[in-house]
């Protein structure tokens, strides 16, 4: 009797850890990336980078899906959330008014934002001081032209790529004032992230006007900026994921904008329990942005030019200088 | 000739589609195993997706709607000998028609809101085809060629109202603020809730029904009446319909007009069933894949009809898919249906003249 009963007990004691385990393991996440797909060497793929650390480190799968259109947005969002995911995050600015609506809906699921601000209980929003990172590009781009000539190609035409391009030119005039910028923009549509033919053509006209470095915020577009950089034997600076090995010797450096540290940030709180709505700056200081160096590209940095670098960093870290943001851009400062 | 003899309709209209499907499935298993997951899993996902359970069937016929408006598009036009190709752009005019109409009278009175939207949706895009139709009837301008043109008018035209003019107040993206409160179709779910049954929360509203009334709609006109028939009749003999006192450039207006109404009508679904602002790109191809669904469906009401929601159930069965299998890409997606298209559509044949011999042979053994 008493041996059944000890047995009982164990066998309880089993099946409670077991289910503690498994609610662990219930732990069901879901990545939504933007139309760019989740291989587009720039933003979309930060976020699948974020997503597959936590999945190595904890085991934890995640769903994921890539909307072919900005009404899938919605509807996408709309069905994960029914099927009881317990976290959406979902990756881009497009999905500000879709994760409004949804997260209205679904009270008891939690999202989390990137790029897009969503003042709700349920969400969690995270953005970043793009200009940041963007202004010591500028200077790296300032400190390497030859033609005292550079240039800007932004994606899709809103406040938050312009919020690159005004650190960029920033940064730039912090190291000299004499350099001409040319900017031009792919599209005012999404469609504008994903046609790197046209950036391509936009960035050799460039080039052919005496550009010898271009800054490409453009998602997937701006392969096209650093194809033909390397067609005219120019330096491109890349966007979002450190693109200095897709083509070495050519990317000059890499603005990177974390959204892998982000994305696995919001998945690891949210699996144990420290996720919080609200909204979320990441920025120079907390690494949330900067320029990468890596060995891709360490034979363009001089340790000059690194030590201006550092210089500036520790300043725009202190406060002592302060980037300028433009209206309507999304840092909500 | 084997083909041209003519086969019982059950062959035609089920044995045939069926095994074209069949035929469709086993070239994408084919290439489902090539890419290393299981086919069967997939394919059962597919069709779980679309038809297994409440949502999943609210889904195959909300995607179904879009498709049965764009499908009688293509198809009234192609009964007046026209081939309509620019039901895209005639869908994305009907939108803008959409949103002014509801939002010049949906602050005020709702109820009002909604039918300015639909009479909105379906004059914008008559008046988006009624332009290539003129040219065409007046000019000679192709109007395959123009209104495939008039698409991408349409299209520029929706990105700068959406930038411009009609641009949410605050947003970065192009689309509109949201329509004013209660100027939405009511959905389905809802009406069957008010009806005492549940229904599981889906995307499907009544415009599925206005959608199923126009295919009622344009069948009755082709068939029923004389308006129908002299319009047939263009169709099939410009020549004879002139001989017979029909003026064929006013039947090739009106044919036009009346197609792009419906095209504009997809709005309906898309914008006023459930997005409830205008958006860039919400047409999505479904004005191009109406052609296949109007060819499929053999330009007739019903045929329109099945073909929309064999469409329909791809498109949620193969985003099923998608959301389940990591490997199985949108374009993993994108390629099933294109084989579905692909056998269904344009190898037609391959099966149908093989089967008709098989009939033939069979009815003169029996004579015999």
């Amino acid at each position: 009797m008493k041996k059944t009963f000890g047995r009982a007990v164990l066998s309880l004691a089993a099946s409670i850890v077991m289910s503690v385990t498994a609610m662990a393991a219930d732990f069901k996440p879901v990545v939504l990336y933007d139309i760019g797909g989740k291989f587009d060497k720039s933003f979309n793929e930060a976020a699948r980078v974020g997503a597959d650390a936590f999945k190595a480190e904890t085991g934890i799968a995640y769903r994921e899906f890539e909307p072919r259109s900005e009404t899938q947005y919605e509807q996408a969002l709309k069905r994960f959330a029914r099927r009881h995911a317990d976290l959406i995050v979902a990756v881009g600015v497009g999905y500000a008014v879709a994760v409004r609506n949804v997260a209205k809906e679904f009270p008891n699921v939690k999202f989390t934002v990137v790029d897009a601000i969503v003042d709700l209980p349920n969400v969690q929003s995270i953005t970043f001081k793009e200009n940041e990172g963007s202004f010591l590009v500028g200077m790296i781009a300032a400190m390497k032209t030859k033609t005292n000539s550079i240039g800007f190609i932004g994606g899709m035409d809103i406040p938050l790529i312009r919020r690159f391009e005004r650190g960029y030119k920033q940064g730039a005039d912090y190291v000299r004032k004499d350099l001409t910028f040319t900017e031009n923009y792919v599209g005012t549509t999404p469609s504008a992230w994903n046609d790197p033919i046209k950036a391509a053509e936009l960035a050799k006209s460039q080039y052919a006007r005496g550009v010898d470095i271009i800054f490409s915020a453009a998602g997937p577009s701006g392969l096209g900026v650093i194809q033909a950089a390397k067609d005219a034997g120019k330096f491109a600076i890349g966007v979002d994921s450190n693109q200095n090995y897709v083509a070495p010797g050519t990317v000059l450096t890499s603005m990177m904008k974390r959204v892998d540290l982000a994305v696995h940030r919001a998945l690891a709180q949210a699996k144990d329990g420290t996720w919080k709505p609200g909204h979320t700056v990441m920025d120079l200081k907390d690494g949330g942005v900067d320029y990468a160096l890596d060995k891709y590209n360490a034979s363009l940095i001089t340790p000059e030019m690194k030590a201006k670098l550092d210089e500036a960093r520790a300043k725009i870290i202190s406060g002592e200088l302060v980037v300028g943001d433009v209206a309507g851009s999304n840092t909500g400062r | 000739m084997a083909a041209a003899r003519k086969l019982p309709f059950w062959a035609d209209n089920i044995l045939l589609p069926a095994l074209n499907l069949l035929a469709a499935f086993v070239v994408s298993g084919i290439v489902i195993w090539a890419l290393g997951d299981n086919p069967f899993q997939a394919l059962s996902l597919l069709v779980q997706g679309a038809f297994g359970y409440q949502e999943a069937i609210g889904y195959t016929l909300y995607y179904a709607t879009n498709f049965i408006f764009t499908g009688l598009a293509v198809s009234i036009a192609y009964h007046a000998g026209l081939f309509n190709i620019g039901g895209e752009g005639q869908a994305m005019v009907g939108g803008v028609g959409l949103t002014l109409g509801v939002f010049a009278f949906g602050p005020h009175a709702p109820l009002l809101g909604v039918f300015a939207g639909i009479v909105g949706a379906a004059l914008f895009g008559a008046i988006w085809a009624f332009i290539p139709a003129w040219l065409q009837a007046r000019r000679g301008a192709h109007i395959v060629i123009t209104t495939i043109m008039f698409n991408f008018i349409a299209s520029a035209l929706l990105a700068y109202l959406l930038v411009g003019p009609l641009h949410r107040p605050g947003g970065q993206m192009p689309e509109s603020a949201d329509f004013p409160a209660g100027t939405a179709l009511i959905h389905i779910h809802d009406l069957l809730g008010m009806m005492g049954i549940s229904y599981d929360n889906n995307p499907m509203n009544i415009s599925f029904l206005i959608a199923l009334l126009c295919a009622w709609g344009m069948g009755f006109l082709l068939w029923r009446t004389r308006f129908g028939y002299e319009l047939r009749v263009v169709g099939k003999s410009a020549g004879a319909a002139r001989f017979a006192g029909v003026s064929v450039s006013r039947m090739t207006i009106i044919a036009m007009m009346i197609s792009g109404a419906l095209a504009g009508l997809m709005g309906l679904n898309e914008l006023l069933g459930e997005q409830h602002r205008l958006l860039a790109n919400f047409t999505l191809g479904y004005g191009f894949v109406g052609i296949a669904v109007a060819f499929m469906g053999r330009n007739k009401p019903l045929g329109i009809i099945l073909a929309a929601i064999l469409f329909g159930a791809l498109y949620q069965g193969g985003t099923e898919v998608a959301f389940d299998i990591p490997n199985f890409s949108r374009d993993a997606v994108v390629m099933v249906q294109g084989l579905v298209i692909l056998f269904a559509g344009a190898m037609e044949h391959l099966f149908r003249d093989p089967i008709s011999l098989l009939f033939w042979r069979f009815a003169e053994r029996k004579a015999a």
